[in-house]
């Protein structure tokens, strides 16, 4: 096919579209037939596009909403900075790579395979390096994890601020990690895995973003991973080898890693002082706030994702997780809180990854003021935004995982609201 | 394979881990021989930083400020700066020698590093401009908020009240709406299909 038929054949299809549009919410009640079904249509009649068209696929036109978005205000550089994950337009629980949320430092670098150089020193008896392709020749695993940023809902600790699922908790992705376990590399190099070392790790970029682990972490569940929902990493989330810290605040989850060091104590960077510490009410910070609490929300109705079909049957979809293991359970109260009911999970929620959950319900199109609460298999349940504030304050910055209230008007639309 | 492991890798080389391993402890270990002052630091924080962190390293626009703020972090909005946040100088040292200047990290000299930081604590009204900071005294020197940070206590304060089983139903007497969202934030239309 030559372009200029390509070309005009697509107007035609964009037409035909807008033209079905008008017939598309009627389609159910109209009592007359629906020219999509007794019309001979383009798509029915001539023919797609070829396999040599996409040798490598982007989401078709019509969802060029779920994307990653972000906010000037927040940060003084987009290089410092962070984007949101369309976690509201999202289902299922693997979040796609190509909208999966940023956060950098000093920007998303390009480094190759070739270039690439991890070093294990300090208090190891071989200090090594090693290259991209002696990565790959290590005994690997596959694990599914949440990477969740310390910061996500951070800006609501005050009140309700931004209008939208995927601004108030899309700091967040979800991914199956192909890696090898820290524990491994660290025996390679006969490291001091005693119980009060620390491991030290930074990334090649300008910002290093050095975080120390604690040695019973990083024997547990850490891996060192090249691939993510099974291909390599992308360039911005790491390519082409982060670590994995399963259930712990994203910043420590370091990407482009170069550099694994044992040490006796805590190297207590920036990014575990200055950073990633939380003021309570009383000024004292608390350091080391590591692990990422239960925590959920509903994704749907929400402020980017209004009611648009009316009454009846409703989908209430929603996401939860916890750093301390697996979601067992996950409530939804349609009145603020006054009485709540067990939603189902879409399937059994793995261990410190996102877990799906749906509640089925007719709507009567009266007012609603949606909140879900998850439960983790330690029996920890979510609090609230004022069970959060009272222990404490507002200036904590870092691990908002209150429960979210979206107020459901008459006609639908949603919106970020705070509830007494 | 040699003794119980894969064989994989080679031996770093002295250089490679200097190049690399530039990590400073709180107690000083790590820092590289040298010195600088707030004298000499002025100088060198005005080309290379004041730009964005400003001349008394007040900051500018959003850029991060480094200095004031002491005795503000249990107030409503909390100043963080080296000065009144940080607990200890050598976080200074190293995030400045190796992430800053942003966008040419890793371009300073050590002695110029220990004068900006030396120019830093000047501007908190923590040292007078002649004194000398070097690898032999930093890691001594005490901040102003050394003891304002404890470890993680939320298994304590949170976790044995919040694991119990949650009320089902007559939770509350009623519900207001007490805040609503303050920023709209612009979002395309949904649906990239005009079908929508």
């Amino acid at each position: 096919m030559d372009e200029n038929m390509k070309t005009s054949r697509r107007a035609f299809l964009r037409g035909s579209a807008a033209v079905a549009a008008g017939s598309v919410a009627g389609a159910a009640s109209a009592s007359g037939p629906d020219p999509l079904i007794t019309e001979l249509q383009d798509w029915a009649s001539y023919t797609g596009a070829g396999v040599d068209e996409t040798p490598y696929g982007m989401p078709i036109e019509f969802e060029s909403h779920v994307v990653r978005r972000n906010v000037e205000w927040l940060t003084a550089s987009p290089i410092s900075s962070i984007n949101f994950t369309p976690i509201h337009a999202l289902d299922g629980t693997i979040t796609p790579q190509g909208c999966a949320f940023e956060r950098h430092h000093s920007g998303a670098i390009e480094l190759r395979k070739e270039d690439y150089r991890l070093m294990i020193n300090g208090l190891v008896d071989r200090p090594l390096v090693f290259t991209y392709e002696d990565l790959e020749r290590f005994p690997r695993e596959n694990h599914v994890y949440f990477c969740e940023c310390a910061a996500n809902t951070g800006m609501e600790w005050a009140g309700a601020q931004l209008n939208g699922a995927q601004f108030t908790h899309g700091m967040i992705h979800n991914m199956e990690y192909t890696g090898i376990p820290l524990r491994t590399l660290l025996q390679e190099a006969g490291a001091d895995i005693s119980s009060d070392k620390w491991v030290y790790v930074e990334g090649a970029d300008a910002s290093s973003n050095g975080r120390s682990i604690p040695m019973e972490k990083a024997l547990d569940d850490c891996l060192v991973a090249f691939k993510a929902n099974g291909e390599a990493l992308r360039m911005e989330h790491g390519y082409p080898v982060r670590l994995v810290v399963p259930g712990w605040e994203g910043n420590m989850w370091v990407k482009w890693l170069r550099r694994i060091e044992i040490v006796d104590r805590a190297v207590e960077s920036r990014e575990e002082t200055s950073k990633y510490t939380d003021v309570y009410e009383d000024g004292v910070a608390r350091k080391w706030t590591w692990v990422m609490d239960a925590k959920s929300v509903i994704t749907s109705p929400s402020p980017q994702m209004p009611i648009k079909h009316g009454k009846g049957p409703l989908v209430i979809s929603g996401l939860a997780w916890s750093g301390h293991g697996q979601i067992t359970r996950v409530d939804v109260s349609k009145d603020g809180g006054i009485t709540w009911e067990t939603a189902r999970l879409g399937k059994q929620g793995d261990t410190k990854a996102l877990t799906r959950f749906y509640l089925d319900m007719d709507w009567d199109g009266a007012p609603m003021l949606l909140q879900s609460r998850a439960m983790d298999d330690t029996g920890y349940v979510q609090p609230t935004k004022d069970q959060l504030r009272e222990k404490r304050g507002e200036n904590a910055v870092y691990h908002n995982n209150c429960i979210q209230t979206w107020y459901v008007n008459e006609q639908g639309i949603a919106e970020n609201v705070e509830v007494s | 394979e040699r003794d119980g492991t894969f064989g994989l890798g080679r031996e770093a080389h002295a250089e490679e881990i200097a190049a690399w391993d530039v990590d400073v402890l709180p107690d000083g270990r790590g820092l590289p021989v040298g010195s600088g002052n707030a004298f000499d630091g002025e100088e060198v924080f005005a080309e290379q930083c004041a730009s964005c962190h400003g001349d008394f390293a007040e900051g500018v626009d959003n850029w991060p400020v480094l200095a004031g703020g002491f005795d503000t972090l249990a107030d409503e909005d909390p100043v963080k700066t080296v000065g009144s946040y940080w607990p200890h100088l050598s976080t200074a040292y190293d995030y400045i020698y190796r992430s800053m200047p942003f966008g040419a990290a890793g371009t300073l000299t050590p002695d110029e590093t220990y004068a900006i930081v030396a120019y830093i604590l000047y501007s908190n009204d923590l040292i007078d401009d002649d004194f000398e900071l070097s690898n032999e005294n930093l890691g001594d020197f005490e901040m102003h908020n050394k003891d304002g940070f404890v470890i993680d206590d939320r298994p304590e304060l949170e976790y044995a009240e919040w694991r119990a089983e949650p009320c089902m139903s007559n939770c509350k007497e009623e519900v207001e709406i007490s805040m609503r969202s303050v920023f709209l934030v612009e979002t395309p239309p949904e649906g990239g299909s005009e079908s929508v």
